[in-house]
This record gives structure tokens, C-alpha cells and sequence, in this order.
């Protein structure tokens, strides 16, 4: 496989709801690529179709245009046999550890089963000690953690049986949607810091989904905006940071918390001017501008770059 | 400074447990001076929402205040109140924004009615008297009065946000509490209903007692901070002082543990 081909890559995807006469691109012509060893940084504010991206990748949606590409082949009508294969290769860590871990069984119970699913050819004793160095894996200790309930375990710790989960068949891409917002700020790095380490022991491609820029940038390369279910911005990490050149990734940036400057009362027309920058660039904008060496936009009109 | 607005001294809150008591705040004294903007931090489970809810004495048992504690709000021992009184002082004197308060709205009514609710219980105003009083608090928080007919599902979580902070402003409290307040909102609403906070207290001269774990989000907005860990109060300084130059190791190991947006990246030392 060479360099650049991705692993994984969405190719001018669009997933439309609502009535026909009255369609909602939840995403719109969203291309992007996942590369082995590297994270993508997915960030938006809620509703910009930042989930339905991860649920297209998962296929729990269908694209109603565009094509999902696997090491370059389209999935439209792979067999249910490759299907099984792509599964094994994209997990998913989800936001809420509280409730994706189900309360019924013991942490063995859902470290075990994946294997018992995808790696058929082990048995007992071999699964009991795959399922043993998953959780040292993940920092957890196996005699302490492995008969215990979720509810017996903190929000980090439940966060990381996700991890180990999503681990336990060898995936090549995994899919985090947004890992840390229901932890305290004490225990994120903790869990960031995990999913490097991984990304980096087992060569994977990470997409990691995010409303929080600052943790984005802890984590990725590379960072896309997506608002309205396009993507308007995207490229290197620092570049896009640095010099935002769409407005509204301008407005997303300047409202990050950021303790240097203190919140101003708002000026005059400055809500206004917030409301033509949402309604712009939520029309469809097909053209794209390079902008940096590996620095892209969808520009709106009468943009002014900067 | 003038006599504060809420002063708290050698508060202990206890868990009442079957075996033994936990201890969730620790003999914690602080003011808040009238208009100020007070933020207090920590992580879940270091009792700062202990706090915020005794100040109003919402806290329900097994949660204990023990005696010797005094939580005075504009000179009044709050903890002495009878229950007459204490009716009269929840709402008109302290008003308390809860951590997903938009959706402490009741789905079943409307927004008029449920301003009416408030209006008429406190001030015994009318129907008409009520919808003029919330229609003007409405357009404080930049919502046209059309609204009062609509249904909170029908509002965006943004805007049931700052319809639940016009209804804690329809008594003109003193001390307006905010648990984490906007927490389930995304960056750009979190803003706005901020910069709208800190506008209408500077105006009507409400103190606020903003409680968050986002340290970068208190400093923008905060005129001084204190810092909580496991019940106690380790740090309080005004805003700038806590971010420029923190003294407690565990205010200086908060910062670190928060990524940046831009300039160096913080690279903490692994199992900090």
C-alpha cells in the first residue's frame, strides 16, 4: 500500500434526511481520508453532523451519494464475509462510558466477547490471557478490574475498558467520538495520552471527534471543521490553528475559552454578524481554495481572506 | 469592599452514611462581594455543588450541615431561617441556575406560563401583569416576547438556557448561583450567554457565583476564583492571580493538565 492511499476514506459523501421536496444534508459531500499512525480531528459544534460522519464510517448509515472506500475498495456491495473483516478493522470508542458498557455483565464478559466473535481459533485459557493483557494494555490491573461491573468503576477507568475493547481485535482504524467529554479535566490527558500510545504501538488511524479544539490539538496532525454538514476548513493541525481562513472557523476559535483574553460584552452588530456567517456557510459551497500547503477551504461569498 | 453579598463561614457538610460519615466540605469560609463574579472550581466530587446548594439550603439528607456553620447572605443567617421564611428568600433574594437547567424547564408548559408560575407565587402578579414582567425579561436575554407562547421543546438548548436564567432574574435576586451552567452547550452559544451574563449583572448589579471545571472558560469571566479539592477551599485569588501565578500545587497541576491552543504544547509527565 503506499504512502498516501488511506486506509479509510470517505469520497464525496452526502447523507441526506427529511423529505424529499425538503432535504437535510446532514453531510454534504464530505471527503476525507484516515492514514495509518495518524489522527484526524474531527471539530464542530453540536449538529453539524460531526456523529452522522463516525456513523457513515461505522455503517450504521448508508451514504445516500458518494462512496465509503477500504484500502481503496468501495463497500456499496461488499459480502457479508467482508463486511465481518471491515468490522473487525473499524471500532469505535464512544462518548458516554456510563452507558456503553452494559451494566449486566463483568468487564471480562466484554473484553471476552469480541474476541469469542472475531478470533474464533482461540481458546479458553488463550482468550482469558488476551483479555488479561488488553486491560495491562490499557493501565488497568487485571486482577483488581476483570470480574468487576461497570457501575464499580469510575468514568477514566470505564473509558479505558472501551479502549481495550475496541483493541481487542486488532483494528486499523478506530473511531472516537468525543472520548473525554464526560470526564473531569484531571483525568482527559490520562485517556488522550492512551489513545496516542495505541495509535502509535499499533500503527492506527485514528479519527478522533471532538467539540474541544484544545484537546484536538493535543491529540491530531490534522483537523477538519465541519459546519452544516460540510466540511469548510481543514488541513494541518497548526496552520488551520494559527491562520483560520474561514469565518466561520474564526467564530468557533474565538469562542474557545481561552484564559489570555476576557470575554467583552458583545459589540454591536457583532450577533448579527454571527448570524450571516452560520447562515452562509451553511449553503452548499462546492468550489474549494487551497489556501496553505496543505490547507483547504470551502470559501462563502464575500469572503475576505486574510 | 462593602458588606458581601453571601458570606460563608467554617461550613461543614457531612454525608450521613450507615457506617460512617463522609465529609464533602471541609471547613470552607469565603465572600462574595455585591456584584462580583465568583467562580469556583474543582472536580466532580470535590463539593463545590455541596456548596451551591446549601447556600439556598436545597441539600437534602443524607447531606448534614453541622453546626457551627454559617452561610449569611446579605448579613442574614440562612441556615437560621424558618420555613416562611426561607419560601420568601429561594428566588427573591438567591436564584439558582442548575447544571442542565435546560431542561428544568416543564416540557408540558409553556414558557408564559411557566414565568407566571414564578411571578404569581412570589409577587401575586396577574396574568397580564405577569406576560408584560416576563416579556421584558425576555429581550434581557435577547429573546423576542413571541416566545412566551412556544413550548420549551420548541426552543434551541441555547435559548431554554437563557430563558431559565430570565426566569432567576424575575425577582431581581442578589446572589444569582450558576452549577455549571452551560456545560451540555456548545462554544459559540457558551459565549453569548456568558458575555449576556456578565452585561446584565454589571447592569442590575447581581453578584454571581459561577461553579465550572473549566478553568480557561473562569478566568475570561470571573473577577476572582477559588479553588476546591476534596471539600477544601485550597486557593482563592482573583482571576488573574490563579492563571499568572497559582501557589497550590493543586491549582498549578489543573493548569498543566489543560491543553493548549496554540504555542507549546504542554507535555505532562505520565501518570500526572
Amino acid at each position: 500500500m503506499s504512502e498516501n492511499q488511506p486506509i479509510l476514506a470517505l469520497d464525496n459523501v452526502s447523507k441526506i434526511f427529511g423529505r424529499a421536496n425538503q432535504p437535510i444534508y446532514a453531510a454534504r459531500s464530505v471527503s476525507f481520508g484516515l492514514h495509518a499512525g495518524r489522527t484526524l480531528a474531527l471539530v464542530g459544534e453540536s449538529g453539524s453532523g460531526k456523529t452522522t460522519a463516525a456513523r457513515l464510517i461505522m455503517r450504521e448509515y448508508h451514504p445516500d451519494e458518494g462512496r465509503l472506500l477500504f484500502r481503496g475498495e468501495p463497500l456499496g456491495k461488499a459480502s457479508a464475509k467482508a463486511i465481518k473483516a471491515y468490522r473487525a478493522s473499524v471500532q469505535m470508542v464512544f462518548q458516554d462510558p456510563f452507558s456503553s458498557l452494559n451494566p449486566a455483565h463483568t468487564i471480562r464478559y466484554h473484553l471476552e466477547r469480541p474476541l469469542r466473535l472475531h478470533q474464533r481459533q482461540l481458546g479458553g485459557s488463550e482468550r482469558r490471557a488476551a483479555a488479561e493483557a488488553l486491560l495491562e494494555r490499557v493501565k488497568l490491573d487485571p486482577k483488581l478490574i476483570m470480574g468487576k461491573f461497570p457501575h464499580e468503576l469510575s468514568g477514566g477507568q470505564r473509558q479505558r475498558i472501551s479502549i481495550a475493547r475496541a483493541l481487542a481485535v486488532n483494528p486499523q482504524v478506530i473511531v472516537a467520538d468525543e472520548p473525554t467529554s464526560m470526564l473531569d479535566v484531571s483525568v482527559r490527558l490520562g485517556i488522550l495520552n492512551l489513545l496516542n500510545d495505541m495509535k502509535k504501538q499499533d500503527n492506527l488511524a485514528l479519527l478522533y471527534i471532538t467539540h474541544d479544539i484544545a484537546t484536538a490539538r493535543f491529540v491530531a496532525e490534522d483537523i477538519m471543521v465541519m459546519y452544516a454538514g460540510q466540511i469548510v476548513e481543514w488541513g494541518a493541525m497548526d496552520s488551520v490553528l494559527d491562520h483560520p481562513q474561514h469565518p466561520y472557523t474564526r467564530l468557533l476559535l474565538a469562542a474557545v475559552p481561552d484564559p489570555d483574553r476576557r470575554f467583552d460584552a458583545a459589540q454591536p452588530g457583532e450577533l448579527e454578524q454571527i448570524e450571516t456567517i452560520r447562515r452562509q456557510s451553511a449553503l452548499p459551497q462546492p468550489d474549494i481554495q487551497q489556501v496553505g500547503e496543505n490547507h483547504f477551504i470551502r470559501p462563502i461569498p464575500d469572503m475576505v481572506l486574510g | 469592599m462593602s458588606a458581601p453579598v453571601l458570606s460563608i463561614r467554617n461550613l461543614n457538610i457531612d454525608y450521613i452514611g450507615a457506617e460512617a460519615n463522609f465529609r464533602a466540605v471541609k471547613d470552607v469560609s469565603f465572600d462574595i462581594a455585591p456584584g462580583e463574579f465568583f467562580g469556583l472550581a474543582g472536580e466532580s466530587g470535590c463539593g463545590k455543588s455541596t456548596i451551591a446548594f446549601a447556600v439556598s439550603r436545597l441539600h437534602r439528607p443524607p447531606a448534614l450541615i453541622r453546626t457551627g456553620s454559617e452561610i449569611l447572605v446579605d448579613g442574614r443567617d440562612v441556615l437560621e431561617l424558618d420555613k416562611d421564611a426561607l419560601r420568601r428568600f429561594r428566588w427573591r433574594e438567591v436564584a439558582m441556575v442548575f447544571q442542565s437547567a435546560m431542561n428544568s424547564l416543564n416540557p408540558v408548559l409553556t414558557i408564559e406560563a411557566q414565568f407566571y408560575d414564578v411571578l404569581h407565587t412570589h409577587k401575586g402578579m396577574s396574568r397580564e401583569a405577569a406576560r408584560e414582567r416576563a416579556a421584558e425579561l425576555l429581550k434581557l436575554v435577547d429573546i423576542p416576547p413571541d416566545r412566551l407562547a412556544a413550548y420549551p421543546h420548541q426552543c434551541s438548548g441555547g435559548m431554554r438556557q437563557r430563558i431559565v436564567i430570565a426566569i432567576c432574574l424575575a425577582l431581581n435576586p442578589k446572589l444569582l448561583i450558576m452549577d455549571e451552567p452551560t456545560t451540555a452547550l456548545d462554544v459559540v452559544v457558551q459565549r453569548e450567554i456568558l458575555q449576556r451574563i456578565d452585561v446584565l449583572r454589571k447592569r442590575l448589579g447581581f453578584a454571581v457565583l459561577f461553579i465550572t471545571h473549566d478553568l480557561g472558560l473562569m478566568v475570561q469571566v470571573s473577577d476572582r476564583i477559588g479553588i476546591m479539592l476534596e471539600g477544601e477551599l485550597v486557593e482563592v485569588n482573583d482571576a488573574q492571580t490563579i492563571y499568572r501565578s497559582p501557589q497550590h500545587d493543586y491549582t498549578k497541576r489543573l493548569w498543566a493538565s489543560m491543553p493548549k491552543l496554540h504555542g507549546d504544547q504542554i507535555r505532562p509527565e505520565a501518570g500526572a
